[in-house]
């Protein structure tokens, strides 16, 4: 009675059987007259200085949407649909710029730390990297991500040109407690005012309380240097919060005692209520999940057994549970949490699914460790209305038709 | 083993040692002249507003100069966000969040323009100008009448429609102040 889902563990119990019926239905290759394929019969492709996917999954791109006037000025998803695991490519992690990608030269970028401290200090990028860092790998979400689900009606289109303004990296960087500390802060500073060395000079005001807690300032991503579209040479990573905050190219970082209200913290980032009232500084990203495979665009082939795969994250820590459930909401299985679960950070989970070939809805829902746990649309609605624009976490619903076609619905 | 466990105890003490003076401390101490330079934030006090003013005359010729072309005609929308001439209230379906109906302060109109705008050449305008621009914003918003001049002094009291519009999520309160 769970519209086919199975026991999480089902490929681990039957993992043998379910092998031997899928390699006995393929024809095997050793069976045709030659036993090599045309790339086994002459030497491959030499060395490359930096790898590139192969020609065969040039499909796999971020959809990218600039203002027609101001190219710089826009967005691009992450195909969330296309990809696997938790970590996103470097070249495949979200953008969202003011007014274009700067192109810096670090021996000529410095980060000020000035404001209500007895010591100012200014930094240069060769010596910033001989402070001590630390790895981390957290999501990072754009406060506008999935803000489509807020259209009266389900938008049509891949998963991740929808909620693909999210995405997950290994950030490398110094602790930001260790140069404020140097600062020596004076009592009365109680926000940071983050500015990046872009164009638009982008800047955004953050308690102290969290950049004393948790923030870093990230010199690479997945391992390389930090890419320029992310950041580079230095972004502030503020794990959990909304993507404005990480503010890339960072360049000065102001201590006050009061937000400098800046356009990206009262006209945009705030999200409007029913009521006339907006709400503001709504920096966590509560915890949301989707299915990836299958998504919009998939297409199932016949009924049997498909492996259903998503992503959940929580900017209040660590995923606990995500439920699936195949028939529109009616009964939830509990999915595999892919190990380990790591806070503030994407989790995979994934569950299989004997689809019997009719009609159905595919839905998930996150629980965090705070309890919290993911609302279905309509709960969001009845408490935001549907002219917030940012934070939007509703459960995302898929439709399976007779034929195996998905599409995006509210359910 | 024993000795194993020895030189892993010597380690953990040597990286506690270490941890304890891991700064290198290189940070350089910032010149006054350095941070004036470069620090531009303004706040809705007004504190960092710099000299100079404009007129609502002045800053219509400044937008048809170079917010026109993105923002249409009176800021009525275009390319770029509509700034002007709301139909619609903040309750009304759609609603139309512009300076007029949602920006709380008019220090942020002023300071967003310096940082970002015009986007095909930001920093071209110099204080004068920026004044004159925000006193134009305000003026098609009906928040100023024509004749006023807008600088340092009079921008942090012009009353915005909707000052009291948002309630801080962080802290959990009303913001009143």
């Amino acid at each position: 009675m769970t519209g086919g889902l199975l026991d999480r563990r089902f490929f681990l119990k039957k993992g043998i059987t379910f092998s031997v019926a899928v390699l006995a239905s393929e024809p095997l290759h050793a069976s045709t007259e030659n036993y090599r394929q045309p790339w086994m019969e002459k030497p491959g492709e030499p060395f490359s200085n930096y790898g590139q996917p192969s020609a065969h999954e040039k499909e796999t791109i971020r959809w990218t949407m600039g203002n027609s006037m101001a190219k710089g000025n826009g967005v691009s998803w992450t195909p969330l649909h296309d990809l696997e695991g938790t970590i996103t490519p470097n070249g495949l992690h979200f953008e969202r710029h003011h007014n274009g990608v700067p192109q810096i030269d670090p021996q000529k970028h410095q980060l000020l730390i000035h404001g209500v401290v007895k010591k100012p200090l200014i930094f240069d990028m060769d010596v910033l990297l001989r402070y001590p860092m630390v790895s981390r790998q957290c999501f990072i979400e754009c406060g506008g991500n999935s803000n489509t689900g807020w259209r009266d009606e389900p938008i049509q289109t891949a998963a991740g040109y929808f909620h693909g303004m999210v995405s997950c990296s290994e950030w490398t960087g110094i602790p930001l407690k260790i140069l404020l500390n140097k600062t020596i802060l004076e009592e009365s500073a109680k926000w940071v005012i983050a500015e990046g060395g872009d164009a638009s000079m982008m800047n955004v005001s953050i308690p102290l309380e969290k950049m004393m807690d948790d923030c870093f300032l990230a010199i690479y991503q997945n391992g390389e240097r930090i890419r320029p579209e992310n950041g580079y040479p230095l972004r502030l990573i503020v794990p959990g919060w909304e993507g404005v905050v990480n503010v890339k190219w960072l360049r000065r970082l102001h201590l006050c005692n009061t937000p400098t209200m800046a356009r990206n913290e009262t006209s945009k980032y705030t999200e409007l209520l029913p009521s006339g009232k907006a709400r503001q500084f709504t920096f966590v990203m509560e915890a949301k999940s989707l299915i990836t495979n299958p998504s919009y665009g998939y297409q199932l082939d016949k009924k049997g057994i498909y492996q259903i795969s998503g992503l959940a994250w929580s900017g209040r820590g660590e995923i606990v549970k995500v439920e699936v459930s195949a028939d529109g909401g009616k009964t939830w299985v509990e999915a595999e949490l892919q190990q380990p679960v790591l806070s503030k950070c994407f989790t995979r989970f994934r569950i299989p699914w004997n689809w019997n070939g009719e009609s159905t809805i595919l839905k998930s829902r996150a629980t965090d460790e705070t309890g919290y746990v993911q609302p279905e649309r309509k709960e969001l609605i009845a408490e935001r209305g549907k002219h917030g624009y940012f934070h939007y976490n509703g459960i995302v619903s898929w439709e399976i038709t007779s034929k195996g076609v998905v599409s995006h619905v509210y359910a | 083993m024993f000795m194993r466990k020895c030189a892993l105890f010597v380690l953990l003490i040597s990286f506690n040692v270490f941890s304890q003076e891991k700064d290198p401390n290189l940070g350089q101490p910032a010149t006054l002249e350095i941070i004036e330079r470069w620090n531009i934030d303004v706040f809705p006090s007004g504190k960092g507003l710099p000299e100079g003013q404009g007129t609502v005359h002045a800053g219509k010729k400044i937008y048809k100069a170079y917010c026109l072309s993105c923002h249409g005609l009176d800021g009525t929308g275009d390319s770029a966000d509509e700034l002007a001439g709301a139909a619609h209230s903040l309750t009304d379906k759609p609603p139309d969040k512009i300076i007029g109906t949602y920006w709380p302060y008019a220090t942020t109109i002023f300071d967003f323009i310096r940082r970002s705008m015009p986007l095909n050449a930001p920093g071209i305008l110099n204080n004068n100008e920026l004044y004159a621009v925000t006193a134009y914003l305000l003026y098609l918003n009906d928040i100023i009448d024509k004749n006023r001049i807008i600088n340092a002094n009079t921008l942090p009291k012009v009353q915005m429609p909707n000052r009291y519009g948002f309630i801080d999520i962080y802290q959990k309160k009303i913001m009143n102040d």
